[in-house]
Parts: C-alpha cells; sequence; structure tokens
C-alpha cells in the first residue's frame, strides 16, 4: 500500500513534567481526530515515508496509529 | 587489563540517510556531492549500488556519472547529517560515557566497563546495531576488538550492517592476509614504500623486524609494527575530552577564483569570523595567526605571525592575516583557496598583561563584539547579523564557512 508523509497540524498539552501529550490530530477541515490515549512513545525511524523522530503511537477510534514529531513537525504517513 | 572497544561505522552516512529519509531513493545509486558551481564537486559518500558500479568517495562528479550514467546527485545537508550523528552518538553514550567520534559517521566506544550491566561485547554491538536500524533506519558495521586499531579493522573487514570480532584467537587468520592498505595510517605514499619492500599484507608487516621498518620509513614504522601485531594502547577519549586541540582553521575553496586584494580580504574576514567564533567555543585565544594560500596552479605557501598578545578577536586575526597575505603574494595568477589558522592556544582564563596602549584596549572591545555576534548567531541564524564588506559580493558573502559543511577531524595521534 502507498503511504504519503503528511504534515498535520496538531493540538498539543504541555504536561508539568515537560513531556508532550498529543490530543487532536488535523487531518483536514472536516476530519479532527481525537487522541484517546497514547500507548508508546519512543525514538524511531520511519521506514514507509521516510524520516527521524520521536514516534507516538496513539489510539485514535479505538485504532492504533503513529504520529511522528521531527524537528519540531508532527507528520502521519496516509494511505492514499 | 584486557580491554574491549567497539569501532562503529555507519554505512556509507550520507548517502543512507538521503535514502533514511526519501525511500524511492532506497536501492538506487546515490551520491551525495559537493556543489559543482562552488567547485567543491567531488562525490562525498556514495550508496552501496552507486560503489558496485564503481563511484569512490573524492572522485570529480562527472567521472562519476561516466561510471554510472543514472547515477543521483544530491547535495549535501550537513545540518541533517550532524543531527542523526548526534542521535547516533546518544544511543552509543547509553552503553559507555567513554565514545571517541571519528568524523560524523565512525566512533570508538570502550565498553570494558559495561559488559557487567549489558551483556558480552558482541551482544552491546547487536543491541547498538539493533538500536540505530530500528531508532535511525540506518545500517552500521562494528569492530570488536581489545585495542582501536584492530576494531577499526574488524568494522572495516565486512561491509555493510556486519559484527565482526577480532581478538588473539582468531587475529592471525582474520587480519593477517589483508591488504597493508588497510590499516590505519596506511595512505598511498606509506603503501608504495611498503609494497617496495614486499610488505603487501598486514601479516608480513607484523613479521617483518621492527628495526627494518623504522630504517625504512622512522618513527612511524615502529608505530605500523604496533599496529599491524594488534598491539595499541591509546585511549578512547570520553566525549568532553577537548584537550589536546593545538590549532583552530578553516579554509575554503572559493566559488570562484580570487581576483584581487578586496576578495582575499572578504575571505579572510569570513574565515577568520570563523575560527574566532570556535576559539570562544574552546574557551582560548591564539597567539600565532597563519595564512594559507593556494593558487589556481595549485601552489600553495603559508606564513604565520605572532601576535602581540593572545588573541580572539576576528578583526585582528583577518587584520593580520591580510597583512601577512599582503606581503608574500604578488598576484602571478589568481587564488583558489585561503585558509586562516588561529595556533598557539592558550586557555582564556589566563592571565593577560595589561597594555596602556589604546590599540590593546581595542582588542577587548572587538573581542566583545564578536561575542555578541555569536549570540545573534546561535538565536537567529548565522545570516542575522554580517559585516557589510561581504554582502560586497554576494557569490563569496552567503559562504559560511563555520558551518557549511566542514567537519573537523582530529587526527589520531593528537595530543
Amino acid at each position: 500500500m502507498d503511504r504519503e508523509k503528511r504534515y498535520v497540524p496538531v493540538v498539543v498539552r504541555f504536561e508539568r513534567d515537560g513531556r508532550l501529550r498529543p490530543l487532536v490530530i488535523e487531518l483536514d477541515e472536516a476530519r479532527r481526530y481525537p487522541v484517546d490515549r497514547v500507548l508508546d512513545v519512543r525514538r524511531a525511524a520511519c521506514g514507509s515515508v521516510g524520516g527521524v523522530g520521536e514516534r507516538y503511537t496513539c489510539l485514535v477510534n479505538g485504532q492504533e496509529c503513529d504520529l511522528w514529531l521531527e524537528k519540531g513537525r508532527w507528520f502521519v504517513a496516509l494511505k492514499i | 587489563m584486557e580491554r574491549n572497544i567497539l569501532h562503529v561505522d555507519c554505512n556509507a552516512f550520507y548517502a543512507s540517510v538521503e535514502q533514511q529519509r526519501r525511500p524511492e531513493l532506497r536501492g538506487r545509486p546515490v551520491a551525495v556531492c559537493g556543489r559543482e558551481e562552488d567547485r567543491h564537486g567531488i562525490v562525498l559518500t556514495a550508496s552501496y549500488p552507486a560503489k558496485r558500479l564503481g563511484v569512490r568517495t573524492g572522485m570529480a562528479v562527472w567521472q562519476a556519472r561516466q561510471y554510472c550514467p543514472e547515477l543521483v546527485v544530491l547535495p549535501p545537508d550537513m545540518g541533517e547529517y550532524q543531527r542523526i550523528s548526534r542521535l547516533a552518538r546518544d544511543i552509543y553514550e547509553e552503553y559507555t560515557d567513554r565514545v571517541e567520534p571519528f568524523g560524523l559517521d565512525e566512533a570508538w566506544l570502550d565498553v570494558t566497563g559495561s559488559v557487567g550491566l549489558f551483556g558480552s561485547p558482541m551482544e552491546i554491538a547487536r543491541q547498538i546495531s539493533d538500536r540505530v536500524r530500528f531508532e535511525l533506519g540506518l545500517t552500521v558495521s562494528i569492530g570488536v576488538s581489545d585495542n582501536k586499531v584492530t576494531a577499526k579493522l574488524g568494522s572495516d573487514y565486512k561491509k555493510p550492517d556486519a559484527i565482526t570480532r577480532i581478538e588473539r584467537d582468531n587475529y592471525v587468520q582474520v587480519v593477517y592476509p589483508l591488504p597493508v592498505e588497510s590499516l590505519l595510517y596506511v595512505g598511498p605514499a606509506t603503501a608504495r614504500k611498503l609494497r617496495a619492500i614486499g610488505m603487501s599484507t598486514i601479516g608480513r608487516l607484523a613479521q617483518c623486524p621492527v628495526e627494518v621498518l623504522t630504517g625504512r620509513l622512522g618513527k612511524i614504522g615502529g608505530v605500523l609494527h604496533a599496529f599491524a601485531n594488534g598491539r595499541d594502547t591509546s585511549p578512547v577519549r570520553r566525549t568532553d575530552h577537548a584537550a589536546g586541540v593545538k590549532s583552530v582553521s578553516n579554509s575554503a575553496t572559493t566559488p570562484r577564483d580570487l581576483v584581487c586584494d578586496e576578495d582575499v580580504h572578504l575571505m579572510l574576514l569570513l574565515l577568520s569570523e570563523s575560527v574566532s567564533a570556535r576559539m570562544r567555543e574552546l574557551g582560548c585565544r591564539c597567539t600565532v595567526v597563519e595564512v594559507g594560500v593556494r593558487d589556481a596552479q595549485l601552489r600553495s605557501f603559508t606564513r604565520q605571525q605572532k601576535l602581540t598578545a593572545p588573541s580572539c578577536s576576528s578583526e585582528e586575526l583577518a587584520r593580520t592575516a591580510f597583512s601577512l597575505f599582503r606581503e608574500s603574494y604578488r598576484w602571478q595568477c589568481p587564488v583558489r583557496s585561503v585558509g586562516v589558522r588561529g595556533a598557539g592556544l592558550v586557555p582564556m582564563d589566563q592571565c593577560v598583561q595589561l597594555s596602556l596602549y589604546p590599540e590593546d584596549q581595542r582588542r577587548e572591545k572587538w573581542e566583545r563584539i564578536d561575542a555578541a555576534v555569536d549570540r545573534l548567531r546561535s538565536r537567529y541564524g548565522y545570516h542575522c547579523v554580517r559585516r557589510a564588506a561581504v554582502t560586497a559580493d554576494p557569490l563569496l558573502g552567503r559562504i559560511n564557512p563555520k558551518d557549511d559543511h566542514t567537519v573537523h577531524p582530529l587526527g589520531y595521534f593528537r595530543g
């Protein structure tokens, strides 16, 4: 399946200890996805669309999805 | 005491970083090359498919294209390579505080004290290899040994993505057949001399009486004999080890030939700013300024001058370097590259003889201006503040000698 590197706006909460907690992923005007839970955060390389940064494995609508923070910008590997 | 040393080498580093972030380039012949318009048009790193077709580091781009017409040529992005290199070092530092980088893509690790925590050196090597692949999307070759020289032989032994252990039990079998050029510090010139006396492999070098080698090569002969026998006691220096730096220099091959004093003056200003900023990072001043010049026919010379007092003022460096240049160069032909070096370094906190002369008071003022420029640049970027002189020539003026693909590898025998 082809994927595309899509930079997306993300609503983020700064925790007291400096950690970041993504709250809402905004793919576009119509598709705003609340993040139910963050399951895992670790540094990882994104194999499918390229990129190296912090990988946030999030639970969105009951599905796991990876959100990446690379050099201050958030991206997802969007299926196309 | 037996040490456990790893040498980690990121395979085809620049090209691999590019292929990681651009998946469409994976598996294709890729070369990261300096910009041809800036006359830095040589291959810096080639991907493995390109290497198989004969593309080599240091080759001119046009030459590389002859070996491989479909070569994808990319400009270097040193900022990204430095970022990935730092992330790789973060991984190494989780295993030991003794990490000595050798350029951006290689490092020695002394894990002697870590085996109790993380397992055998081979196990640590496997963990590092897995983590670099997972976290950075790169492959590494790792050599595992009891000294730095043999560890490096190990990481070169099998590429890409391999771990090679060379210790006493398999040393002769693995290392002896290797060509003598594989040894650290055997460059083309030394290799020619060694081959002339029949030393074509490391084994032969190891078995040769040391007197023969010192007779032929001098002091380095004894060193190479020890290296060939896997004897090297040099320590892996800690990451924060900055001592042993003897001089700070910067040179640049300019995008076009320099044809007049004004051109050279502009370049010396840029280079002096870079050298003085790096001296401030190291916390030292220089007492000797050296200028190096190479003309369009590749003839080169250096001239140096002692300063009246230690300085890290870019203005003073540039002024001294320029007056040395004016005294020594007669413009028989255009200049291709210039360099500035600050030597005779002394620590900044060392007492300085104060002077009654206004000249020396100006020095302090200039140093304060330089420090302010450092702060501005670290916050708002290199080009946020510049001398008016460098705007006179946009082609030369846009060079940033401090950050533009300058890697400052330190010599193996430093200190």
